[in-house]
């Protein structure tokens, strides 16, 4: 055992603290993404290697060698500081990694320098009514038509499908290949004539979801990522990723603090909440469950630094137990409050500006999202405990 | 950073699953809680040296860490295996080096596993059926109340007060009746005591704490193996089993079953590693971790117990697999040195909140 990371991160620790100190009132409050504030915040923070830190200073970044430890100090202290760690989405986080692995050169040197500057904003077009946690049954058509595609079909589960620019997108474009074998992976503009954007209200209030509608929606032949047919690889490149990041322990951190100091002020019928002997249990077996995360978490973040240690089950659990855990946590907060903690939008009575609730749904959308708990559940059981697959029903003759 | 365990604790690791796999297979345990003698395994696990584990080299020990000891521990409850090790290898010789009275020679026959310590902590923590210990004037009187090691050569003892004090299992003033539990993996005892000479150890109610800090981590390892050992149980019969014409193990019920079992397990591998090496390492995170590890394996221990017993079906409520061993030990687990609640509520006062 060995928790150090060393004087030299140490140092690196204090410079991001410094930088943090001298420049916090930069820093952009609220998440609009298209703001000046915002981009210029993006710009320091890439110059200085906080964001984008290992994207080649050739498509803009900060082009430094990977180093896990050092993105997890910046992300530890930012997240610490509640600070704004730089812009996100979909095209950051999940297309600008993909063209890096799959794109061409002339792909990558138009597409990732104006993404990770918040000029071009992405969303992401997998999930369609017919193909949710079965994605690669996905129907949307392309046919390649002189030197344009033509694609036909609908996506769901857009996320800012109304704001993008544009979009990166799983179609159908070989109809007669095995299923994981007949993908391909185009990208196009949102402004193309025949896109129909519809938003889809979720249950926090909120619409940024949105239905997708394509009818002969022409695009490049050359705006495809990898070959005809290589969708399927060229997506799960990076699907992976994904699942790592929807649940990360050191906020499940912060949020139980922030219940421990909510439990201290709140009060029913005068007494603390935090001295009630049921409400009190139930902290503390979030808690423990919140400490076991944390460890778990070291040691995943151990496994990728030490070659030869192995903790792939303790990674491949990670989606399932993060999740459900914020589920609960949110939702102790909301039981000590009582009515109290049905408080949403202008009610005078809110706490926390309405966190609790919105987290509460939140993250019972992330339990379904990004792979649903009962699909983490056939992984675990199938890659992790070596148990065969469910048999395959033949498809009945018609 | 290295988050995990070294070269030397994996070889200490395989060196004793080896010895527990060749000479504690399921019949042996058996053989023990039919009545028989665990003399055998403890004179194997002295010789390779397990009672010396954490007793300091000045005392003939190998003066290793806590760490060290929670693999042990982990790897005896793999195998559900009898013995003294908590008492005797771990919290009296953690006590006793640690006490300002000198126990030096005491601890080299303790290193050697000649000498078997047992524990009587339980009126310091929780009394039940108003069971209390006083000392006066080096005499002790009262009652303690499932101390284990039914065959131990003396016994470390706390008051309600956590001061504690040894007393020798031939004194005259001690009678000593076992008390059956569903356990029988492991032998507990009623102390009764009347004017039985009683040598102090501490009266530093801190040293009480950090030794109770130690067995509570320990039982929690002990609680990971044997989970862990049903896991693989379940997992394992759930492959063998054909039901409907296939494996029941290819049935999604039965697969998210185990997965939820090893999703809710794994985590507890890495919360006990830190919670080991915290009680040498990190003391400022040592006390709330310890309480932590000990009631949150107790909760996924009962989990999984229960879980992996449902997997097998009707065979897992039969005498014939010995399944219920490791489900007995994991429960018994949850109630020694403190319960959940009563941990849990530890926990919080550590945190200024009672």
């Amino acid at each position: 055992m060995d928790l150090s990371f060393g004087p030299e991160y140490d140092d690196f620790r204090s410079d991001v603290v410094n930088f943090l100190d001298k420049n916090s009132d930069k820093a952009p409050k609220g998440g609009d993404m298209r703001g000046e504030q915002a981009k210029d915040w993006q710009k320091l923070l890439i110059e200085n290697g906080y964001t984008c830190r290992t994207i080649p200073k050739e498509y803009g970044g900060f082009g430094a060698e990977p180093d896990i430890i050092r993105s997890r100090i910046i992300g530890e202290e930012f997240s610490k500081s509640r600070i704004n760690p730089g812009l996100g989405g979909q095209g950051i986080s999940m297309l600008v990694p993909t063209l890096l692995e799959m794109g061409t050169e002339e792909q990558k040197q138009k597409f990732i320098r104006p993404t990770i500057h918040g000029d071009m904003i992405w969303c992401q077009g997998y999930s369609e009514p017919g193909a949710g946690s079965d994605l690669a049954s996905l129907t949307t058509a392309a046919v390649l038509d002189g030197d344009e595609w033509v694609v036909n079909g609908q996506k769901i589960w857009t996320s800012t499908a109304h704001l993008a620019d544009w979009i990166f997108c799983l179609v159908r474009s070989e109809p007669e290949a095995p299923k994981h074998k007949g993908i391909s992976f185009l990208l196009f503009e949102m402004t193309t004539p025949g896109i129909e954007i519809r938003p889809l209200v979720d249950m926090t209030g909120v619409a940024n979801f949105n239905e997708t509608f394509f009818t002969d929606v022409r695009v490049p032949k050359n705006q495809i990522v990898g070959e005809r047919g290589q969708g399927w690889q060229v997506a799960n490149a990076i699907l992976g990723h994904e699942r790592d990041t929807l649940a990360p322990p050191n906020t499940a951190q912060t949020r139980i603090n922030a219940l421990v100091e909510l439990m201290k002020t709140e009060t029913a019928g005068g007494e603390r909440l935090i001295d009630n002997p049921i409400y009190k249990d139930r902290l503390m077996k979030l808690q423990g469950r919140v400490l076991a995360m944390k460890y778990n978490d070291m040691r995943v973040l151990s496994s990728r630094l030490n070659p030869g240690q192995d903790a792939s089950l303790s990674r491949m659990i990670t989606k399932l137990q993060g999740t459900e855990l914020r589920h609960e946590l949110e939702g102790l907060a909301i039981d000590i409050m009582g009515e109290v903690g049905l408080s949403y939008d202008d009610n005078p009575h809110l706490r926390g500006a309405g966190s609790w609730q919105r987290e509460y749904m939140y993250y019972l959308g992330l339990i379904i999202g990004g792979g649903t708990s009962q699909i983490q559940k056939n992984i675990i059981s199938e890659r992790g405990l070596g148990m065969p697959r469910e048999p395959k029903i033949e498809k009945k003759a018609v | 950073m290295r988050f995990g365990l070294s070269e030397e604790q994996t070889l200490l690791k395989d060196n004793v699953n080896r010895f527990l796999e060749d000479n504690v297979p399921l019949d042996k345990v058996r053989e023990y809680a039919d009545g028989g003698s665990d003399s055998t395994i403890w004179q194997g696990l002295s010789d390779l040296g397990i009672p010396a584990l954490l007793t300091p080299e000045e005392f003939g020990g190998v003066g290793l860490k806590p760490l060290d000891a929670a693999i042990v521990a982990e790897s005896l409850g793999q195998h559900i295996a009898p013995g003294p090790f908590l008492g005797s290898a771990v919290m009296a010789p953690f006590a006793l080096s640690n006490s300002p009275e000198g126990f030096g020679e005491l601890l080299s026959k303790i290193a050697t596993g000649e000498h078997r310590v047992g524990i009587a902590f339980g009126e310091a923590i929780a009394r039940r059926n108003q069971a209390s210990v006083h000392v006066k004037d080096g005499k002790v009187d009262g009652t303690s109340l499932f101390a284990f090691d039914a065959e131990a050569d003396s016994y470390l003892v706390a008051d309600q007060n956590k001061n504690m004090f040894l007393v020798s299992a031939d004194d005259d003033g001690i009678s000593r009746s076992n008390l059956t539990t569903v356990d029988r993996t492991r032998r507990t005892v009623e102390l009764t005591y009347s004017s039985a000479s009683a040598k102090p150890v501490s009266t530093d109610s801190n040293l009480f704490d950090r030794t109770l800090d130690l067995g509570r981590v320990m039982l929690a390892a002990d609680t990971l193996g044997a989970a862990q050992s049903m896991l693989d149980q379940a997992v394992e019969y759930a492959k063998q089993r054909e039901q409907f014409n296939r494996p029941i193990a290819s049935f999604q019920a039965v697969k998210h079953m185990c997965a939820e079992m090893a999703a809710s397990l794994e985590p507890c591998r890495a919360m006990v590693w830190f919670a080991a090496h915290a009680l040498s390492d990190v003391p400022e995170e040592a006390r709330l971790t310890a309480c932590h590890t000990k009631a949150h394996l107790a909760e996924v221990g009962q989990f999984v117990s229960r879980t992996a017993t449902e997997v097998h079906g009707g065979m897992g409520f039969t005498d014939l697999l010995g399944l219920h061993y490791w489900f007995k030990r994991i429960g018994a687990n949850r109630q020694w040195l403190g319960a959940p609640e009563f941990v849990r509520s530890e926990a919080a006062i550590l945190q200024g909140v009672d």
